[in-house]
């Protein structure tokens, strides 16, 4: 079977939803109530049918063809199957996916993978601040599962992020991993000042000795880690690296002292 | 008892019994071969005999840096035991007393089974709150501060019910050197066999037992038929020709496991033939009726 594909016809009028397109979320409709699904936010209300061309028939694959920063929630709730986005996606991309795969080929907006759970989803461009954040009112962010951001992340990637593993390769804003709950980011390419602000627990990794830390860090030595090796090859076996990004004996930070103060900033010396 | 010969040794038609036993496996590295052998060699000490060692533990093959988890050199090593709960508290009390304190010592999971042991689960409260729980790529690891840096114990290992320990050969020579000789060629043929171990000193007993004694309270007792300087008083299993008996012990993973080990040594020592070693293999048991498992000597001819 072909992969079910939705070919955006023009940029959109209005912003859309895309929540309602998942696998799950599809799975015995015929194309007709496909197209009928409302996506649009404002009292326009676009269908899907108004704004892309459908085709195939495969729920489990579905593919956007033609992206815009106005097609939000893409993949959102995702629990099994794959969904690609040639081009790019607007905000919460991934938000509370549980599984599956989720492929962007472009940019994203704010807030993508936030509070996702399981899965794993790949950025081929740049992401929007609050990279697996959480809305407003939400108390953990990303909470399992895999983003991998090839570009550069946006401030505040991975706020209050409680589990599972985020990757920068092309650097981040300020305030990475600001109030980690625990989990594991790592960042290649630098981050912004204040990395790690009010983190409780959890892990930052660095692939340089990160500058601008709020002083309620302190430096807490470099001996061998075995850590570091598993976590470099697990990277570079996943193909998310090339080569290892913290080395044999990593520097840490400490932190944040303000806080908790079980959290770390591991970086390569 | 008829009599095959391979290469001008005698096989006896006879078979080894062995008993289903709970087992798991583990790989533990450290920042070189040294020390990586010193933390197995160190908590597969004391390990020969659930008779009375609680478990039977040893190497089951030396990993190179490129198969180990963490890209340094390590072991993987298998341990055995007659129950879950027995082999759980030997897993704990040895990874905490001999790998936990090994410099630069890490301990990872290297077997799948339905039912999972603790490893860092349980070592992690060494930590003293400073533990930290890291979950990647499906795996759970545990790092704990030491004085030279952070132990990392992954969390769990899995068990398998399908174990088999007890699989075994005796060998029978002229003299003690030929008996030793026997027993090296067949325990290094025995090593490259994966999933099998060898627990007594060097992968050989020299005290074979039987089961009870005169004594009470004896579950074991020497086994006097193939005691040599009891030949002539006993009902004994010797030939005038036989002046010295080895034993191989042998734990697998699976039954298969065992075949092969013990088929890998019997070509070893056949191969060697009766002027350099062994002029005799046998093998045993308790007349097939304690044990699940048998092997069959005439099975395993190479």
């Amino acid at each position: 079977m072909k992969a079910l594909a939705f070919t955006l016809l023009a940029e959109p009028s209005e912003r859309l939803d895309l929540s309602p397109l998942t696998p799950e979320g599809l799975a015995g409709m015929t194309r007709r109530d496909i197209e009928a699904i409302r996506l649009g936010t404002s009292k326009r209300g676009l269908k899907v049918g108004d704004a892309f061309r459908v085709s195939g028939e495969n729920v489990n694959t579905i593919v956007f063809e033609g992206g815009s920063n106005r097609l939000d929630c893409v993949g959102a709730g995702l629990s099994a199957g794959s969904v690609r986005v040639v081009g790019d996606a607007g905000a919460q991309a991934g938000r509370k996916m549980r599984g599956g795969v989720i492929a962007i080929e472009g940019n994203v907006g704010p807030h993508a993978g936030s509070c996702m759970r399981g899965g794993r989803l790949e950025i081929a461009g740049n992401a929007g601040d609050h990279l697996g954040g959480p809305l407003a009112g939400e108390l953990a962010g990303m909470n399992g599962g895999m983003v991998i951001v090839r570009g550069r992340a946006g401030a505040f990637a991975c706020d209050r992020m409680r589990r599972g593993v985020a990757v920068v390769l092309k650097g981040c804003g300020d305030y990475a991993g600001a109030r980690m709950i625990a989990g594991t980011l790592a960042v290649v390419g630098g981050t912004g000042r204040f990395a790690g602000y009010l983190m409780r627990r959890g892990s930052i990794l660095l692939d340089r000795q990160p500058q601008g830390l709020s002083p309620s860090f302190v430096e807490c030595g470099a001996p061998d880690s075995a850590f570091a090796a598993v976590i470099d090859r697990y990277l570079v076996s996943e193909g998310i690296l090339k080569r290892p990004l913290l080395g044999q004996a990593p520097g840490k930070f400490g932190g944040d002292n303000a806080v908790f103060g079980t959290g770390e900033i591991l970086y390569r010396r | 008892m008829q009599h095959l010969t391979v290469n001008g040794v005698t096989i006896d038609d006879t078979f080894a019994e062995a008993f289903g036993m709970r087992a798991t496996a583990i790989i533990i590295t450290g920042p070189n071969r040294k020390w990586a052998r010193q933390a197995v060699v160190t908590m597969t000490g004391f390990a020969t005999s659930v008779i009375g060692c609680g478990c039977e533990a040893a190497i089951d093959v030396e990993l190179s840096p490129s198969q180990t988890p963490d890209g340094r050199p390590g072991c993987r090593v298998m341990i055995f035991a007659v129950s879950t709960d027995e082999l759980q508290k030997q897993l704990q009390n040895r990874l905490g007393q001999c790998v936990l304190t090994s410099p630069g010592s890490a301990c990872f999971a290297d077997l799948k089974g339905e039912t999972e042991l603790k490893m860092g689960a349980a070592l992690r409260y060494f930590g003293d709150g400073w533990q930290v729980s890291k979950k990647f790529g499906g795996r759970h690891y545990w790092r704990v501060p030491v004085m030279d840096g952070e132990f990392l114990c992954e969390a769990t290992t899995g068990m398998t019910k399908a174990a088999v320990g007890g699989g075994n050969l005796l060998l029978l020579a002229q003299t003690s050197a030929k008996a030793l000789v026997a027993a090296e060629a067949a325990v290094g043929a025995i090593e490259k066999v994966p999933g099998a171990i060898m627990p007594f000193p060097g992968g050989v007993v020299r005290s074979g037992s039987k089961v009870g004694g005169k004594y009470k309270g004896m579950m074991a007792s020497t086994n006097d038929a193939f005691a040599p300087t009891l030949r002539g008083v006993v009902k004994s299993e010797l030939g005038p020709d036989i002046n010295a008996v080895l034993e191989i012990v042998i734990d697998g993973e699976t039954s298969d496991a065992v075949a092969a080990a013990m088929k890998a040594g019997i070509a070893a020592v056949t191969e060697l033939g009766p002027e350099k070693g062994a002029a005799r293999i046998s093998a045993g048991n308790y007349g097939g009726k304690l044990g699940k498992f048998h092997y069959h000597l005439k099975d395993l001819l190479p």
